[in-house]
């Protein structure tokens, strides 16, 4: 597609630049002619502010030496490359070009190395000491703004060296999560449970079920509307359901943080959590590996 | 003729010179406050604006606008009138300016760190203060070639040649890359959209550079480094030549702020074609500025303020250097986003910007308040810590900036990359620390300084100077 929404802009660019170039040369061509002899080291007949003087030495010729030739180089690349309006340029180069070639080169060189785990089954792949290095490397440089650079997580971002899996910890689950993303949504639950007094004694009972102490009273009153508001999701007993993403409440670990303040925030304001898909931004068996990568962080015990 | 029009009009040059001296003793606190929070983010204080996001573009608005702005303001009006033997054109509409220019540096010093920022860099501040802006900015524009106008010799010094470039160019700059629609009073959104956006922006970018720090203070270089050698300028062909090359190449240069990004290819092409020109017609500059010295050599080692007009001129050659170096594509794919970068600025905005401004100012204040300067040996010792502390920066920063670009690049065997971002920034974690610690030393020299003219404007007083006849033209 043309960078230009008539033919006319790009002559009024080459001429602009070309002239451009062209009064360059004239002017230090011009300026060269003037110069004589006697007028060296003398100042001109103008005087300012008492004492302020010029004189009119010649250009030095280095310097116009160095014009020149930056002004040839300029030349020269406006012709082999393109910038001359719709130009293509001798070289005809382009940047996609270039950065497409550059890929071409790296899958050329790289893929078989990736392409030849895409059979191993992952348990397998996690025990593989040249593809864990490599998917250690692919980890610190995709995942690790997000799940951390010890694959710990964040607040929002899971924990990938547990046993808590929102969808799964089977190696086909990691795969797909990797693969398509997934998109975690709970909706804000304020105004159905009829404002902080219904999130209060939801949040208890939340938190009872994970085990902690909490004021039964609340927790008994937000039995009662977690049986109708919550269920669905997250299960009768709280055990949540990796096919839809929504966690267990029941093992004290928070994705979004464990303080009584932070769980009335997620009754309240609902969450939204995203995984992108990486299936074709990485490939398939760059994805293979990190899954596998991934894989022997939540299975350590059973790797080694 | 009354006494009136016998004088100069110093009043507004004297308000000028002194607030180049407040903010920039100001804008350089940020800027040791945003080194530090880079080296240590603690001192972000979890506070929104005191964090970095927020005080960065206050540091570069009080240190380029307030500072360097108000450094220009105060030669460009002390140099028209001297070079043009008249007083001032509209000396109201010239204490406007000051009073205008002052209160959009407050403006932004209250809205920056609230958030409100229309986020172009170097042009953040919102619509109103845009107007604002664009108002004082033509005053500037009437005063000063207003009094070019009744000028009483028949040359037009070339200081004034670059100052009058650099005041019609930054007006065209702003109006054109500042045009917003507004949907509040203080939020606006760009006219352009996507990457002609972001070209009107690096073309306000790049030329803010150019003609802002370069263009304005190659008029101030072309008074005061004469006038302090007691040498006449070296070439007046140079001159000419430099002066309508650098005008004319430098506004195509932009594009290399955008090297392979969505910008069309030719755009990129041109732009670095034309910042590799670039290079010969900046030198133009240094060479006229360092070979004016020419028979005044030994001045060099006994007169600090030339040491800080030629040190200034020295950073200037050596930054239009990198400058078209780093416009070049493949230097360019290293060099980008990392902190050879800010390096870069630096040198031209410490070394050059700085220095000149700085060696103008010990020059012009004591003549301002009819006074000799109080202390020669702090302006000596302001010298040495100055210069130290810029290279303490531009070097950590080259160092760290490179690395920064070849971390960046490294990739292992099997073509995964070899370290990860955070492993970049740890890496440039000790190059931070130096990094403030050369600031540091830079903001003490500016703290010298400040002492030093508040001392000696205490020791002068305000005598009106009178405007000699000029010399009559041969």
């Amino acid at each position: 597609m043309s960078d230009f929404t008539s033919g006319f802009w790009s002559w009024f660019i080459s001429a602009i630049a070309g002239g451009g170039i062209i009064w360059l040369i004239y002017m230090l061509v011009s300026t060269n002619k003037m110069d004589a002899e006697e007028d060296h080291g003398v100042p001109t007949e103008h005087v300012w502010d008492e004492d302020l003087q010029e004189l009119n030495n010649p250009l030095p010729r280095w310097w116009v030496a160095m014009f020149y030739m930056s002004i040839f180089f300029a030349v020269v690349y406006l012709i082999l490359y393109p910038g001359m309006g719709t130009f293509k340029g001798l070289l005809n180069w382009t940047s996609i070009k270039e950065y497409q070639i550059e890929m071409d080169a790296a899958d050329a060189e790289f893929g078989p190395l990736f392409a030849q785990f895409s059979e191993t089954p992952i348990p397998e792949l996690a025990g593989n000491k040249a593809a864990m290095h490599a998917g250690g490397r692919l980890f610190a440089t995709y995942c690790a703004i997000c799940h951390g650079s010890d694959a710990r997580g964040a607040p929002g971002f899971p924990n990938l060296r547990d046993s808590d899996w929102l969808y799964g910890r089977s190696p086909e689950q990691i795969e797909t999560s990797i693969l398509y993303g997934r998109a975690g949504f709970m909706p804000s639950w304020e105004v159905p449970l009829g404002g902080s007094e219904g999130v209060n004694e939801v949040a208890s009972y939340v938190m009872k079920l994970a085990g902690r102490n909490v004021d039964e009273n609340l927790a008994t009153a937000g039995k009662a509307r977690f049986d109708i508001f919550c269920v669905g999701c997250h299960m009768p007993d709280g055990t949540g359901n990796q096919a839809l993403g929504a966690p267990n409440l029941t093992d004290n670990v928070w994705l979004y943080g464990g303080s009584p303040r932070a769980i009335k925030d997620v009754i309240a304001k609902g969450r939204s959590g995203k995984m992108p898909a990486h299936k074709d931004f990485l490939g398939e068996a760059k994805v293979r590996i990190l899954a596998a990568y991934i894989y022997s962080l939540s299975h350590e015990s059973d790797v080694e | 003729m009354n006494d009136e029009t016998m004088t100069y009009d110093y009043s507004v040059v004297r308000l000028f010179a002194l607030s180049t001296i407040v903010l920039g003793v100001f804008g350089m606190m940020i800027g040791v406050l945003i080194a530090s929070q880079m080296a240590w983010p603690v001192l972000n204080f979890d506070t929104p604006w005191l964090s970095f996001g927020r005080l960065r573009p206050l540091h570069t608005n009080t240190v380029i606008f307030g500072f360097g702005g108000s450094a220009l303001f105060a030669t460009s009006y002390y140099v028209v009138q001297r070079t043009c033997h008249t007083r001032l054109f509209a000396p109201a509409l010239a204490k406007f300016t000051f009073y205008g220019w002052m209160l959009v540096i407050a403006c932004a010093a209250i809205t920056l760190p609230l958030g409100y920022t229309s986020s172009k860099e170097y042009a953040e501040l919102e619509w109103p203060i845009d107007i604002l802006l664009t108002i004082v900015w033509l005053s500037y524009a009437v005063v000063f070639f207003g009094t070019i106008a009744k000028r009483r010799v028949s040359h037009i010094y070339v200081a004034n040649w670059f100052f009058g470039s650099f005041i019609l160019t930054v007006a065209m700059l702003h109006v054109v890359n500042s045009a917003a629609l507004p949907v509040s009073f203080l939020k606006s959104y760009s006219v352009y959209s996507g990457v002609q956006d972001a070209m009107v922006q690096w073309w306000y970018g790049h030329n803010a550079v150019g003609f802002f720090l370069t263009a304005g203070f190659l008029g101030i270089m072309y008074y005061f480094i004469p006038k302090q050698a007691g040498r006449p300028v070296y070439s007046y062909r140079l001159s000419v030549v430099h002066f309508w090359s650098l005008s004319f190449t430098y506004i195509w240069a932009g594009p290399h702020h955008l090297h392979y990004t969505a910008l069309p290819d030719w755009t990129q092409s041109l732009g670095m074609a034309f910042s590799l020109i670039l290079l010969a017609p900046s030198w133009g500059g240094m060479i006229n500025g360092v070979m004016t010295l020419s028979g005044a050599w030994g001045k060099l080692r006994t007169d600090p303020i030339l040491k800080f007009l030629i040190v200034s001129v020295s950073f200037y050659g050596m930054s239009t250097f990198e400058g078209p170096m780093m416009a070049i594509k493949t230097v360019n794919a290293l060099s980008h986003y990392t902190d050879w970068t800010i390096g870069h600025v630096h040198s031209g905005a410490l070394g050059w910007v700085a220095m000149v401004s700085i060696g103008a100012m010990y020059f012009l204040i004591p003549k301002l308040f009819n006074t000799k300067i109080y202390s020669e040996k702090l302006i000596e010792t302001h010298f040495w810590i100055a210069t130290i502390g810029i290279v303490l920066y531009i070097t950590s920063m080259w160092i760290s900036g490179i690395m920064q670009g070849l971390m960046w690049r490294a990739i292992n065997s099997d073509g995964t990359l070899t370290y990860s971002f955070v492993e970049s920034v740890q890496a440039m974690h000790p190059f931070y620390i130096i990094r403030t610690g050369g600031g540091a030393l830079f903001l003490m020299g500016m703290f010298i300084m400040a002492y030093n003219i508040v001392k000696t404007v205490m020791q002068g007083k305000s005598v009106p100077a009178v405007i000699p006849e000029p010399q009559v033209a041969h």
